[in-house]
Parts: C-alpha cells; sequence; structure tokens
C-alpha cells in the first residue's frame, strides 16, 4: 500500500519525502485548498521546486485543490488546476463537480483523485465520479467500518485510499457548516475549520477556556490535555447529558488496522495534518513506514504509537470499528 | 530527534537563578545579530507572515527570567529582551525554552505542545499560527545563527551551543524512558 | 415565487407526520411539498404506509410532489433504498446525495440541498445532466446564489429560507450516543425531540439542535426580509423546512410578504411569536455567522448592494 503523506509548507514536504512518503500532497497558498491557514501552502514556485525534489527521490505530488469553487469567481480554481498541471502534479485531488468537469476537459490526460470532501461513500457515488470525469482514485470518508471499505473497494472501478492517522472529522466531510455557523468561514468555501481568525483562549477561574466566534467551545481543568477549538469536539451540554456529545478531542490511529485494510485491497494510505510541524510529519512518516514494513514481513503491528503528538492526546480507530457509530 | 512532546525539559533552577542578576544590555547586540541572520538567511519566512508581519508577538520562556517582544517587520525586524512583556502585544506564547527553541529548529511540534499544556498561546490566533508554520518552513539552524549573531568568537561558539543543544534533546530521551 | 415544504427532517410519530401533511395540503399556501426520510434510513419504515395516502392527498390539493432521497448513504440496504427512489415515474425525486445521482441521470430531477452546489459550473453540469429544481446549500452567501441563479437561468433555484438549518450529517448517531445506546439499538430515542434537541454551550448559551445523525442550528432561519429581493436576483422558489410549530401559517407569512400585502418586519414579528422556541437568524445570506441575526435596515441595505454587484460584468471563466 502506498503512504500519501502531508505538507503544508516546502519544508515539510522534504521531510515527508526524506522519511519515505511514497506521496506527497499539498496546496496552493489561497482559497482553492482545504487547509488555507496562516502562513501555510505553496507558491506556484514552491509547488514546481517540491515536485521536482519529489520526483528526483521518486516520490508523488498530489495537489488538493478541494475547497468547492466561489460561485462568479471560477478563474482562480481554474488557474489552479491549469498551474498545478504545468507544475507536473502526479494527480489533482478534486471535490466539486464542476471543477471535475473543467479539469476533465481541459486536462484529460491528468490523473484525478475525488477529494474526501466530496464524501462519496458508496460504490454509487464513486461509480458517478469515475463515469462522468474519469476519476482514477477515491479518498474514502472518514465515516465507513473497514468491511465497509473492502465491499467499496470490491465493486468500484477504481483505486481507494483511506485515511489511517491524524484529526478526525466526525461529520460526512464537505458535508458540514457547522463552522460557518458560528464564525462565517467553511471548509466547503474557505477551506478552513474553525479559523483561528476566531479563536480565543483565556484562563478563567483557574481554566483554560476556549471560544469560537461568540460561542464558548471548551474548557480545560489545570493539567488536562487541551484541544483546539474545533466545534465538533467542543464540550456542550443537553437536557438529557453533557460532555462531549459529538466527539472527544481524539485523533485518528489505524495503524493495527493496516492488514484489514490491506486485505480490502485499498491502494492508498492516508495521513492527515498539512497544517501540522515538521517534528510531526517525520515522526507519523517513520511510524508507518516501519508499520507498513512489519505487514509486510508478517510481524504484528501495534499502534504508532504517537498518542503525544495528537490531540487530547489520545486516539481512535474512528468509524472503521462499528461501535464508534 | 524527539517527536514526543511527553517531557519538555526545563532549565535547570539554579541555572535559572543565576542569570537573574543579569543585566539585560550585552543581549541586545547578540539579539540583533541573530534577527540579522535570520533575515538574511530566511526570507521566505516574512512572506509566509504576510500581513501578520507587523505583528509584535511576546516570546515568554517560562523557565528564564526574562522575555523577548518580536517584532518581524521585513523593513526591520526586531526582537528585544525584557524583564516582563508589555502590554498591548498582538500575542504571547509561553513556555520552557527548550519547547519555544525547539518549536525553531523543527525538533517539536507546536500543536503537540499546545495540546500537552506545555507551551500556553494567548492573543491573535492567527498570527501564532502563521508564525508557527513561518518558522517550521524556514528550519533554522539555532546554533548555527546564534554563533553567527557572535561575529568572529562565534567559530569557537557554535559546538558550544550545538552541544547544549544535544544535552536539552538527550535530557528529552532519558525523561522519556523514564516516563 | 414558488413556495416549497422541505421534508419533515425529524422522527415525528407516523400519525403525526401523516396528519401534517392533510393539512398542509389543505390549507398552506405552497407550491411544491418535498417528502421522504432524508436523514436515517431506519425512520422510514414507521411512516412508509402514509406515504402513498400523503402523496397522493398532496397531488389533489395541487401541490408539486418531490419524492426526496437519504442524504448519506453506506447501508447496502440504504443503496437499494435510494435506487428504488430514483426509479420513480410519477413523481420528481429530489437527490440529497451523489449516489442517487447516478441513478437519475437524463432523466428529470430535482437536487436538494444536501448535495453541495456551489456555483455556476456546478450547477450547469447538474443542469445538464436532468436536474430542474435545485435548493442550495443553506450556507451560501447571497453574491454565490444570485451568480448560480444567473448562470442556470432554466433552472428553478430554490434557497432555504425558514426553519432550523441542517448543518452537518454524520455515521454516528448522537442521541444514541448521549443515551449510550449503539446506533443499532438506538431505541428511538430521537423521537423524544421532535424539534430537535437543544445543545448548549457551557455557559448555557444556546447553540445548535442535534437530531440523530444530523446536527441542526438552534436559530430558525428567517428570510422574510430577503425574499422579495431574492425573487429579482433570479430565485424561483423559497423552501420552509417544517419545525413543531403552525407552518401552514408560516406559509402564509411568506405568501403575504412575497405579494406586498405585509412588510418583512411586521411579519417577522409575527413569524417570532409562531415559532418561539428559538431566535430567528439570517447570517448566512448576508455572509456572516450563519447564527446570527443582520438587522431588517442592514438586511435590505445588502441585497440592494448585492443586486449591483450581479449587475456588473461576471468574472472570468
Amino acid at each position: 500500500m502506498e503512504l500519501v503523506c502531508p505538507a503544508g509548507t516546502p519544508a515539510a514536504l522534504e521531510v515527508a519525502v526524506d522519511a519515505g512518503a511514497d506521496a506527497v500532497y499539498c496546496g496552493f497558498r489561497d482559497e482553492t485548498n482545504a487547509r488555507n491557514f496562516p502562513g501555510l501552502n505553496f507558491s506556484r514556485e514552491e509547488m514546481a521546486a517540491g515536485i521536482a525534489y519529489a520526483h528526483q527521490r521518486g516520490a508523488r505530488v498530489l495537489v488538493a485543490i478541494n475547497t468547492f469553487p466561489r460561485a462568479g469567481a471560477l478563474a482562480l480554481w481554474h488557474r489552479a488546476v491549469d498551474d498545478a498541471v504545468a507544475a507536473g502534479a502526479d494527480a489533482l485531488i478534486l471535490a466539486d463537480a464542476g471543477l471535475l468537469a473543467y479539469a476533465a476537459e481541459y486536462h484529460p490526460h491528468q490523473r484525478l483523485h475525488v477529494s474526501v470532501q466530496a464524501a462519496a461513500a458508496n460504490p454509487d457515488a464513486i461509480g458517478f465520479y469515475v463515469e462522468a470525469f474519469g476519476v482514477k482514485r477515491v479518498v474514502l470518508p472518514r465515516v465507513l467500518t473497514v468491511p465497509e471499505v473492502a465491499a467499496i473497494t470490491r465493486a468500484v472501478p477504481c483505486e481507494t485510499e483511506v485515511f489511517v492517522f491524524g484529526g478526525l472529522c466526525v461529520m460526512a466531510e464537505g458535508r458540514c457548516s457547522l463552522s460557518s455557523y458560528a464564525t462565517g468561514q467553511s471548509p466547503n468555501m474557505h477551506g478552513v475549520c474553525s479559523p483561528a481568525s476566531h479563536v480565543a483562549y483565556r484562563e478563567a477561574r483557574g481554566r483554560l477556556v476556549s471560544r469560537l466566534g461568540n460561542f464558548t467551545i471548551n474548557a480545560f481543568a489545570k493539567g488536562e490535555s487541551a484541544a483546539y477549538p474545533t466545534l465538533c469536539k467542543g464540550r456542550f451540554a443537553t437536557r438529557d447529558g453533557a460532555g462531549y456529545l459529538f466527539e472527544e478531542p481524539v485523533s485518528l490511529d489505524a495503524a493495527a488496522l493496516l492488514p484489514g485494510l490491506a486485505a480490502a485491497g485499498v491502494t492508498a494510505l492516508k495521513i492527515e495534518g498539512r497544517q501540522r510541524g515538521r517534528a510531526y510529519i517525520e515522526g507519523v512518516v517513520r511510524a508507518f513506514r516501519k508499520a507498513l514494513a512489519a505487514l509486510a514481513a508478517g510481524r504484528p503491528i501495534e499502534g504508532a504509537g504517537l498518542g503525544a503528538l495528537t490531540e487530547g492526546q489520545s486516539t481512535t480507530t474512528g468509524a472503521y470499528r462499528k461501535v464508534w457509530r | 530527534m524527539p517527536i514526543s512532546a511527553a517531557a519538555v525539559p526545563t532549565v535547570p533552577f539554579l541555572v535559572s537563578l543565576a542569570v537573574r542578576p543579569l543585566p539585560l544590555g550585552p543581549l541586545q547586540p547578540l539579539l540583533a545579530g541573530f534577527m540579522a541572520a535570520v533575515t538574511r538567511r530566511h526570507p521566505r519566512i516574512f512572506e509566509r507572515l504576510g500581513p501578520h508581519a507587523g505583528k509584535r508577538f511576546g516570546l515568554d520562556p517560562t523557565d528564564l527570567p526574562l522575555a523577548f517582544v518580536l517584532a518581524p517587520d521585513p523593513a526591520c525586524p526586531r526582537a528585544v529582551a525584557v524583564r516582563e512583556l508589555p502590554a498591548g502585544l498582538d500575542a504571547r506564547i509561553a513556555g520552557p525554552l527548550a519547547g519555544l527553541v525547539g518549536q525553531l529548529d523543527g525538533s517539536y511540534d507546536g500543536d503537540a505542545l499546545f495540546f500537552s499544556r506545555d507551551i500556553v498561546v494567548e492573543g491573535d490566533m492567527e498570527a501564532v499560527l502563521a508564525l508557527r508554520n513561518a518558522l517550521d518552513d524556514a528550519q533554522i539552524d539555532v546554533a548555527r545563527l546564534a554563533a553567527a549573531a557572535l561575529g568572529p568568537f562565534g567559530a569557537f561558539a557554535e559546538p558550544v551551543l550545538r552541544g547544549a543543544l544535544r544535552a536539552v534533546r538527550t535530557d528529552d530521551r532519558v525523561a522519556r524512558r523514564d516516563g | 415565487m414558488q413556495l416549497t415544504l422541505g421534508p419533515v427532517l425529524f422522527n415525528w410519530e407516523a400519525p403525526v407526520w401523516r396528519d401534517f401533511y392533510f393539512r398542509i395540503a389543505d390549507e398552506a399556501p405552497v407550491d411544491v411539498v418535498a417528502v421522504g426520510e432524508v436523514v436515517c434510513s431506519k425512520r422510514l419504515p414507521f411512516f412508509a404506509e402514509h406515504l402513498p395516502v400523503v402523496v397522493e392527498r398532496l397531488a389533489q390539493a395541487g401541490k408539486t410532489v418531490l419524492l426526496s432521497s437519504l442524504q448519506l448513504v453506506t447501508l447496502e440496504r440504504e443503496r437499494r433504498q435510494t435506487a428504488g427512489l430514483a426509479q420513480s415515474e410519477d413523481f420528481l425525486v429530489e437527490a440529497n446525495d451523489i449516489s442517487c445521482l447516478h441513478h437519475l441521470a437524463g432523466r428529470p430531477h430535482a437536487i436538494g440541498p444536501f448535495v453541495n452546489v456551489y456555483n455556476e459550473a456546478t450547477a450547469a453540469f447538474l443542469a445538464s445532466r436532468g436536474a430542474r429544481r435545485i435548493c442550495l446549500p443553506p450556507e451560501l452567501p447571497l453574491s454565490s446564489i444570485a451568480a448560480i441563479a444567473k448562470g442556470v437561468p432554466d433552472v428553478d433555484v430554490e434557497v432555504f429560507a425558514f426553519g432550523r438549518a441542517p448543518l452537518a450529517i454524520s455515521a454516528r448517531c448522537y442521541h444514541a450516543r448521549l443515551h449510550k445506546l449503539t446506533k443499532d439499538n438506538c431505541r428511538f430515542v430521537c423521537d423524544r425531540d421532535p424539534d430537535g434537541l437543544p445543545v448548549e454551550t457551557l455557559d448555557g448559551e444556546p447553540f445548535l439542535a442535534m437530531n440523530g445523525v444530523q446536527t441542526l442550528a438552534h436559530a430558525c432561519t428567517n428570510l422574510l426580509a430577503e425574499a422579495v429581493d431574492l425573487a429579482s436576483a433570479g430565485v424561483r422558489a423559497l423552501r420552509l423546512s417544517p419545525q413543531r410549530c403552525d407552518m401552514a401559517a408560516v406559509a402564509r407569512l411568506f405568501r403575504d410578504v412575497l405579494e406586498g400585502r405585509r412588510e418583512a418586519e411586521p411579519a417577522s414579528a409575527d413569524l417570532a411569536r409562531l415559532y418561539p422556541g428559538a431566535p430567528l437568524a439570517n447570517g448566512f445570506l448576508h455572509a456572516r455567522p450563519g447564527a446570527e441575526r443582520v438587522a431588517m435596515e442592514e438586511a435590505t441595505a445588502f441585497v440592494v448592494q448585492g443586486m449591483g454587484r450581479r449587475a456588473a460584468p461576471p468574472a472570468a471563466g
């Protein structure tokens, strides 16, 4: 299985390639990609240089242009597609049907992948993208169990890629407006979720309180692991109980499930975290290289053992096990 | 390279006590030299900072009796050592010196240090994120640039500084094994 | 301007569900009614027996009926159910997931608010495959709505104008999780909250509403102030999403404002009285946080400004 690793900066791309990534995914420094964070992402020159660096070392670069183009401003997204193709991207990761249509029409030989943001969660949806745009791979949403991943992989005429580590969307990706409800900025439109510009931390009565826009998302006691105020991982209250109603601030670690994913016929394993530092990228890529080597040699695989790098300092196998639902 | 933030070493109390009475004045030319070296070698930092380059950051090593005010304005980047951070800064990043330096050279992941509560961030989160991402991309060689800042003595100082940074990481490995 | 009654998003008791639609058929001045289970496939069997009679009653009352498909399709049973729905010959199917579109290609159909249509290129692509109506995602601002409507003049573009805006869908059931049940053995606890379970922040501020696998806004969308101007932006239908209140009266308020019999401001005050459980909001349309309510004068000014932008030549591409 191919290891697909994140890179938010040229330095991270080099670290990922050097640590053993088969492919690196990254995006341009604007709202065309779903990690449109301050100080992150690639200029056109950096993208070309990054692709050259990867190609010299036998790694591929997948360019994510996976937000939904703003109506009346399609040119920005079209230019991103054109420039990624010109830079020699090995594949484009796209989510919007209109943009897929553009890429398929103007760059018919370019390899296209369906982004997780397209929420193609079953063979019919995936079949739609294959038939309409000739896509070669689909990144599966993080809502599926391993047996479901296997059934889909058997049923579809393209490759499948699944997330194995990192931040975890609890909601179906690309179908969530929680962030724009609180801040006016959304993953689909602006490439940000719970954006830093709307985040505030303050100490109150011995607790660290995190707020997003006008809403309190969480409060941490002294010594308790903190979390970024991502909406779906906050503490809330209802008549019937309070706490982490949607999800705890945990990260996905599916290292222990690699044998099942291999048996399922999955082509590529994806690590989340384009917004994370080089230390994270290097640690996670090396750990998964080791896990894949163990898998190939028939040795047992444990969790990646990267708890300290993760949000909430703890991990989950997420939707891959049915009990999560 | 430590990938875990499980135990960020702190400057020993006695060392901290020893530097307390020292005047901050002599630090200033060193900081200026360090900033000049960073500016010369890593111009991409300012491009990444974009609109956040005009902001003022407080860097507060909680295990040292001093702090720094960083103003990464590309026209005139400045870092000033202070006893206490002034009011009116855009953002403050506080934590053990090793954690702050470790983010500069990429040995620590900023998110991980925050999740584990080893570092505390306050104020303009967008600016903090931009600074962190810009620095992470820059791969600053702290020992080399600090040595450069020392001028003619730098050549002698660099191995010492490098050794000191290595010692910090050795401490970290020990701490992790013990933990 | 048409008024569309969206599908009931909550788990209502089957007789209540049936009687709700009977009353809509008899009393509500809506042109289009979308029916079907959109949120959770486990709920469908409860009201499936009433579906034929409800559809017939609505059609007899002169309503255009849309059959709404499931939003998140992962199970084999859900795939079969969606494929079966897509074969319907008698009524237009409203696709809420790409997988449903797979079965509808080349035949006239409607697109629901859960399919991502964010721009004119996607709208045109879907129209080329048979989409005749498109209800846009609730988070879209007016500038996008106007550009899309202009881009697909043959398509009836619809905007979410009343009700708690649906914000997210998940494979995980939050109602079951809250009650420490598994999704497979959920005991249908979501039926205790026929208007959504209020979710508050730690400060006790109302924030969201929980509805099984779906998460909605706590605030209730109200686009009465913008209704007339949306029409001039090329929008042809407003969607009213059922809440536990007098939906026939809600529809009459929108009708009155659209036809100039009422001013938007007093009508909004009436709306707040009809649905007192949640504050009214219109932030999404104004490119503001969805939870916000942009004041009436500001809202009107914004719409006028939006129209000005729309009149300018379209951007390249």
